[in-house]
């Protein structure tokens, strides 16, 4: 080539063994946030303030009770979340979530309990409504055509009926299954905690340097391993320090009943994050989520079925909603006629954005919704305790989702800006 | 890349045409966008594709690339008649047309856009390392040495660079024949510099390549042969040496220009010349 704008070197390869330093991957994650590609690092850094704030002002906010609550509280949203992180993917949006689950929470007490089938089938039928529900929501956006807004609007309405047709109004459905109410009300053993624990460390670790050594046999660059277990080790601190918290005795009577361990609902989020991250990182279908997300043209021409990727992440998003219905219902240990509605659904679409998931589609991963989930949660836990009323929680996680979104349009901005040199 | 033509330059009476189009007729309605088309391709050699806005370039490329079906005419490659329902079947051919726009996903890497739809697995999980392998390997074939890093996204590119990746996608598959769509319009004067060089080399190496452009410069640069379209018909086929500046000017807008020697070919093969306005 005659004219050259950079030497570089060979495009993609590097140096044999690819040592390339710390320094330089610093160096990489700092131009990428000043580009734009700010990641969870807003999300993250809202916890860690706000956690801040709320421990100065009220000391119960940082104790285990208080950190085992703000789990299950959270749990619900959360996992609607990261239903929705597939359908915001695509640049569209799911506003029938929260009723969807519900509905589906309503299929499950009312066969369980008035019925009498066993939880399993009850639970089985709960999912089959949500992956129901997703089919015919993204035919009607994929094939039809109609905008997502407005179908799922539709159907907010729909299935807010659907649930008080089926609960009854006034009426309430109690759950009485030990296992379905253990979900959102019971702890793993601290012992099994502790196994799980160890075995998902061990999990996490093995595939990190595994891939890595891989990159590099290959000649590819690769991560240098002191990053590499500069990772394993946050990791491994982090959520061993939240085990052992979880498993300190948090019951203010402990003669009377134990309440020691991690939160059953906490290992069911996790395997959802992590089955729900390989889809979208580790496969050809989350790829062409992706792609049909950042340019649904480009996709077509690659020969993407991009009506079928319109349809799935509704379904995904449906099922989903369908789980947190099931975690809601365990944690209230009933279903009524407003199961699903209030600010479920706004809740869960906040969690997705202030997490990092993009409103235009096409950037966002499934641990946003983790990270946005626990800065909603935080902020209601921790203002309820704080004494404020609902009003003002409210509020404040509005002006919280504007930040978010604001920091998603700005930096944009600044990516389109520093992106075409 | 394919190594299926090894003779840098043939003469195009010596070889026969990779593709060939012949008596190609397309209507959208009442429209006649293409009347009696003929387009040949050879390995090797570049062949440009000139024509005013509305002579009917894109939708011939799109005839090609199987996305509009064709009314009548023959598509002939490798010599064989065949049949081409969509861009599945045109890759599958070997035929890739790089569009105008590129469509390339800015939120993707380059790797992750040159596999797009194509992804290599293991069982169901991507095999990235060999994914980027390969693109790395195909890069460094085509001596492109601009890009930082190929895990880069393709947002933060330049113009030539995403130029330069859509071209490099079309030919990570083996493909015979590369189309290329106004591959230089939005470029400034180092990348344009840089594309053709591209183009070049991808015929060096033994591809047909098409090269649709509106900048008579660039086709002069790199173009073997240069097919005219006016007004939905073939206004020329000619050798580049065989002509002037002036003259493909000429082609473009008139649709003749004295002195043309028009290098179709004649005779009862082609029996698609009657007609012409």
């Amino acid at each position: 080539m005659s004219t050259q704008t950079k030497p570089a070197p060979e495009a993609g390869t590097t140096t044999p063994g690819a040592e390339t330093g710390v320094r330089e991957f610093v160096q990489d994650y700092v131009d990428r946030v000043r580009g734009g590609d700010v990641g969870a690092l807003p999300a993250i850094l809202g916890v860690i303030v706000l956690c801040i704030v709320f421990t100065s002002l009220n000391s119960v906010f940082f104790s285990a009770g208080n950190f085992a609550n703000l789990l299950v509280q959270g749990a619900a949203i959360t996992v609607i979340a990261m239903g929705l992180v597939f359908v915001l993917l695509l640049g569209e949006i799911d506003l029938s979530a929260g009723f969807a689950s519900g509905v589906c929470a309503a299929v499950l007490a009312t066969l369980m309990t008035e019925q009498n089938y066993p939880w399993y089938v009850s639970t089985a039928a709960a999912v089959a409504t949500g992956v129901a529900i997703g089919l015919l929501l993204g035919t009607i956006v994929a094939r039809v055509g109609i905008p997502s807004f407005v179908v799922t609007l539709a159907a907010f309405l729909a299935f807010q009926g659907t649930v008080l047709i089926i609960i009854g109004a006034g009426g309430n459905v109690p759950i009485r299954n030990s296992v379905i109410l253990s979900l959102a009300n019971k702890n793993v053993a601290p012992t099994l905690g502790w196994v799980l624990w160890a075995l998902g460390i061990a999990a996490f670790a093995g595939l990190l340097l595994v891939s890595a050594a891989r990159r590099r046999s290959r000649g590819l660059v690769a991560p240098p391993l002191s990053v590499v277990g500069l990772r394993i080790g946050a990791v491994l601190v982090l959520s061993g320090l939240a085990v052992y918290v979880l498993n300190q005795e948090r019951s203010r009577n402990a003669a009377v009943v134990s309440l020691r361990g991690v939160p059953i609902v906490v290992p069911v989020i996790l395997v959802l994050l992590i089955v729900l991250t390989f889809v979208l990182a580790r496969t050809a279908y989350g790829r062409h989520v992706y792609a049909v997300g950042g340019n649904a043209e480009a996709a077509r021409r690659a020969g993407i079925n991009v009506a079928r990727i319109r349809t799935s992440v509704f379904v995904v998003g449906s099922t989903l909603a369908a789980i947190g219905g099931i975690i809601a219902a365990s944690r209230a240990n009933s279903v009524d006629p407003n199961a699903g509605g209030s600010n479920t659904l706004l809740y869960a679409v906040g969690a997705a954005v202030i997490g990092g998931t993009s409103l235009f589609g096409g950037k966002g991963k499934v641990r946003d919704a983790i990270l946005g989930g626990a800065v909603i949660a935080v902020i209601d836990n921790g203002m309820g305790l704080l004494g404020y009323s609902a009003g003002v929680k409210f509020i404040v996680t509005g002006i919280v989702l504007l930040l978010a979104a604001s920091v998603d349009a700005i930096s944009r901005r600044r990516a389109t800006a520093t992106g075409r040199v | 890349m394919t190594e299926t033509a090894t003779d840098a330059v043939r003469p195009p009476e010596a070889a026969a045409p990779l593709l060939e189009l012949r008596a190609v007729n397309k209507s959208f309605g009442a429209v006649h966008v293409l009347r009696d088309v003929h387009l040949a391709a050879y390995a090797g050699q570049v062949t440009a594709l000139v024509g005013d806005n509305g002579a009917g370039k894109s939708t011939l490329i799109k005839c090609i690339g199987g996305i509009h079906p064709i009314d009548s005419g023959e598509y002939l490659f490798d010599g064989k008649p065949v049949t081409v329902h969509g861009p599945r079947d045109a890759s599958h051919l070997g035929i890739e047309i790089v569009y105008q726009d590129l469509a390339l996903c800015d939120n993707l890497d380059i790797v992750q856009n040159m596999f797009l739809g194509r992804e290599r697995t293991n069982g169901i999980v991507l095999d990235e390392s060999s994914m980027e392998r390969m693109a790395a390997d195909t890069l460094a074939g085509l001596k492109v040495r601009t890009v930082k890093s190929i895990r880069q996204h393709v947002a933060s590119l330049s113009g030539g660079q995403r130029q330069t990746v859509a071209i490099a996608k079309a030919v990570l598959w083996n493909s015979r024949i590369v189309i290329l769509d106004e591959p230089t319009a939005a470029l400034g004067v180092a990348q344009t510099r840089q594309v053709l060089d591209l183009v070049r080399r991808l015929a060096d190496q033994g591809l047909a390549v098409v090269l649709i452009s509106h900048n008579l410069n660039d086709v002069f640069e790199v173009a073997d042969r240069i097919s005219a379209l006016y007004l939905g018909q073939v206004a020329a086929e000619v050798e580049t040496s065989a002509v002037t500046h002036g003259q493909v000017v000429e082609l473009i807008t008139t649709g003749r220009s004295d002195g043309v020697a028009d290098a179709r070919p004649t005779g009862t093969e082609v029996g698609t010349e009657v007609g012409t306005a």
